[in-house]
């Protein structure tokens, strides 16, 4: 019977039962669209700066002094100081490993052509099988990190292919002032010997890069007898943004007491992973390029924060609109509550049965503005970031939690109505 | 046993140059199993105040009401509700079946509120007394003043209370039917020892009653019968 009555009520003021749906669907909508870009965005701008490249750069101790006082990087003559290409699996094995996306080593030599004119080549991983220590494997190198490169003819080189270690990548301004087409073969002198390598690629970069050679790191050690050393290494990582703390222990982390310093180590700051990677290779400087890192951080906190306020805000809403529509539908079933309380229904039992009704409409209304939220979702993915929304399960209890919560908000002031209600003021004849 | 001990009730609100209205004047009253008492009066004279005070639905301004020595206006909600149900039937004044229920579920209402099964069987010999049989699966919307009327006095009657009160029970009905209901309400006196309490305009009623008062601004008077 109580079942029926609620069916019967839900039936008898269907109107008002489909505009309470319709509240609560358009707020768990909105929650639901809010809270999945917010997630999903964090990732997406994540992958956005590993896009764009390193954001940690790894150099010797002493060739990062000179180079930054007299600008001279480049010059191998004054890079005497090296670091060791053994050591860059030891990268992924930091505390903060799993947010070591990419990186790639670099060593760069000045070489010579048949027609006596000079270029620079940079020697650098592609796509270079790494077996860890720990037992994992990985493949990394530059070609992650140079995302925006325009192959223009060609290909990338594959170290895994067969005959990549004789391949070089040329820039398009390079390979056009020499007439170089892919497939050609070129000698190359280094101070050390003479190599023949195929074109395997040209590229547009957009920059210097475009007037010189890429080819593998293996191959500029053998050119300058260099075995195992590498003047650089890019990693690109994913980081927490930096704050009060963050900015503290990158002066000084021994300035840190204990247990900020822990704090500080455990979190993926750009600085504490600097730090980490400094602690497992040789005799290194790690840095961050800062402006990537901070500006991608304070915009990616300020869309989510504008994102929770658009979810608080529609939940307020709704929370007014449920409110307003169950405590009109409470005033036109008053004449049927104060009956049910002078046959000897208790309060609660009559709350009760008003709340099922409420909580079968909100449990529609979710339904429906979960699916509705996924689409604004996917709308709000292409129209802004050009790409889909992951939708995050997490979310869905969330979003159950928070409509419950505003359904209930919603309906106080009706449940406080029902217990109000004298049934002799209803009762009353004529009234 | 029903007793109203020093009762009264104001209702708060402007008319004229007091803030409140006394719709009861301070009264006592007493309904005794198996009796059948008649209160007459005019329209706005309180007899609806006063019955509502009666059947537990309405707090007195000042004075108790015992059911069988309880002051049920100083129970809890959960109590109060279960004394309604239990030993206080009302049937209003105003139309009072639920829509959404059919005639024989609003008459089984009551009972199954507090999971009893309610007899079907009564529930139609009730009905049919009162020439409403043919109504039990019908839905109050279609239903005329007096078949809604005859379907709550059924309810109560179902209710199977020790006491009932009934509000203008021929309200709405014609000479015929009114001799029916108050032939029944006599009969729930005499046969079922229930106490019966009238409020009406319906002068019949006299007929059946055991006491009777009168009633007028609030006031009431025994009325000598027979
Ligand atoms: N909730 C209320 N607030 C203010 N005044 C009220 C309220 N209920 C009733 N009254 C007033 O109390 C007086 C008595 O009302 P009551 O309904 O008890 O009269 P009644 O004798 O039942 O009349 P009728 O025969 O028309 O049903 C009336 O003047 C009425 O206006
Ligand atoms: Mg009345």
């Amino acid at each position: 019977m109580l079942f029926r009555m609620i069916r019967g009520v839900l039936f008898h003021q269907r109107g008002k039962m489909l505009l309470i749906a319709f509240t609560i669907a358009l707020g768990a909508s909105l929650a639901t669209a809010m809270l999945n870009v917010m997630w999903d965005v964090g990732d997406k701008v994540n992958k956005e700066l590993k896009n764009y490249g390193a954001n940690i750069t790894v150099k010797p101790k002493d060739s990062s002094l000179l180079s930054d006082i007299y600008d001279v990087g480049g010059e191998e003559e004054l890079n005497t100081a090296y670091l060791r290409e053994d050591e860059l699996g030891k990268l992924k094995t930091i505390f903060w490993a799993f947010n070591i996306v990419d990186f790639t080593p670099f060593l760069d030599a000045r070489v010579t052509l048949p027609d006596n004119s000079t270029v620079k080549i940079n020697g650098t991983w592609f796509g270079h099988h790494l077996d860890l220590p720990t037992g994992e494997s990985l493949d990394a190198g530059i070609t992650g990190m140079r995302s925006w490169w325009d192959i223009v003819d060609g290909k990338w080189l594959d170290e895994k292919e067969e005959g990549a270690e004789r391949e070089v990548m040329a820039g398009t301004l390079l390979a056009q002032s020499m007439g170089w087409q892919v497939g050609d073969t070129v000698l190359l002198s280094g101070s050390h010997g003479t190599r023949e390598v195929t074109i395997a690629g040209i590229f547009d970069a957009g920059g210097d890069e475009d007037e010189q050679l890429y080819a593998p790191l293996d191959l500029v050690q053998e050119l300058t007898d260099r075995e195992n050393k590498v003047s650089s290494i890019e990693v690109s990582a994913l980081t927490t943004p930096d704050n009060e703390l963050a900015r503290r222990a990158a002066r000084n982390p021994a300035a840190l007491s204990s247990r900020d310093y822990e704090t500080w180590y455990c979190t993926a700051y750009v600085s504490a992973i600097c730090y980490q990677i400094q602690e497992v290779i040789t005799g290194s400087v790690a840095s961050a390029v800062r402006q990537v890192a901070e500006s991608e951080g304070n915009i990616l906190d300020k869309t989510q924060l504008l994102m929770v306020l658009i979810t608080i805000l529609s939940l307020i809403g709704s929370a007014l609109g449920i409110s307003n529509l169950v405590t009109a539908s409470i005033m036109e079933r008053s004449q049927e509550i104060g009956l049910l309380k002078a046959i000897g229904a208790r309060d609660y039992s009559i709350t009760g049965v008003v709340m099922a009704q409420i909580l079968i409409t909100a449990l529609a209304g979710f339904a429906v503005g979960y699916i509705m939220g996924f689409g604004f979702a996917q709308l709000i993915g292409h129209s802004v970031f050009g790409s889909a929304i992951e939708m995050k399960a997490r979310v869905v209890p969330i979003v159950a939690g928070l409509i419950a919560l505003v359904t209930l908000a919603g309906s106080l002031p009706a449940i406080r109505m029902v217990l109000r209600l004298r049934p002799a003021e209803v009762l009353h004849g004529g009234r | 046993m029903l007793k109203a001990e020093n009762i009264k009730k104001r209702y708060f609100q402007n008319r004229g140059e007091a803030n409140y209205f006394e719709a009861v004047k301070e009264l006592s009253l007493t309904l005794a199993p198996g009796t059948v008492s008649v209160l007459m009066g005019r329209s706005g004279s309180g007899k609806t105040t006063l019955l509502h005070m009666l059947s537990g639905l309405l707090a007195p301004t000042e004075g108790r009401v015992l059911l069988d020595g309880t002051d049920i206006y100083a129970l809890p909600d959960k109590e109060l509700s279960e004394k309604r149900n239990r030993f206080l039937a009302v049937v209003p004044q105003a139309r009072s079946l639920l829509d959404t229920l059919t005639v024989m579920e609003n008459i089984l209402l009551p009972a199954r509120l507090y999971g009893r099964v309610g007899s079907e069987e009564a529930a139609r010999t009730f009905m049919q007394a009162l020439g409403i049989g043919h109504l039990k699966d019908a839905f109050p919307r279609g239903l005329s003043g007096g078949e809604l009327r005859r379907a709550a006095i059924a309810r109560s009657l179902c209710q199977d209370t020790p006491i009932l009160l009934c509000d203008e029970p021929t309200g709405d009905l014609d000479d015929e039917n009114t001799a029916i209901v108050l032939d029944i309400l006599l009969k729930a006196a005499k046969e079922q020892g229930k106490a019966v309490f009238l409020a009406t305009h319906e002068s019949e009623a006299l007929k059946i009653a055991d006491a009777a008062y009168k009633m007028d601004g609030g006031r009431i008077e025994d009325i000598l019968i027979n």
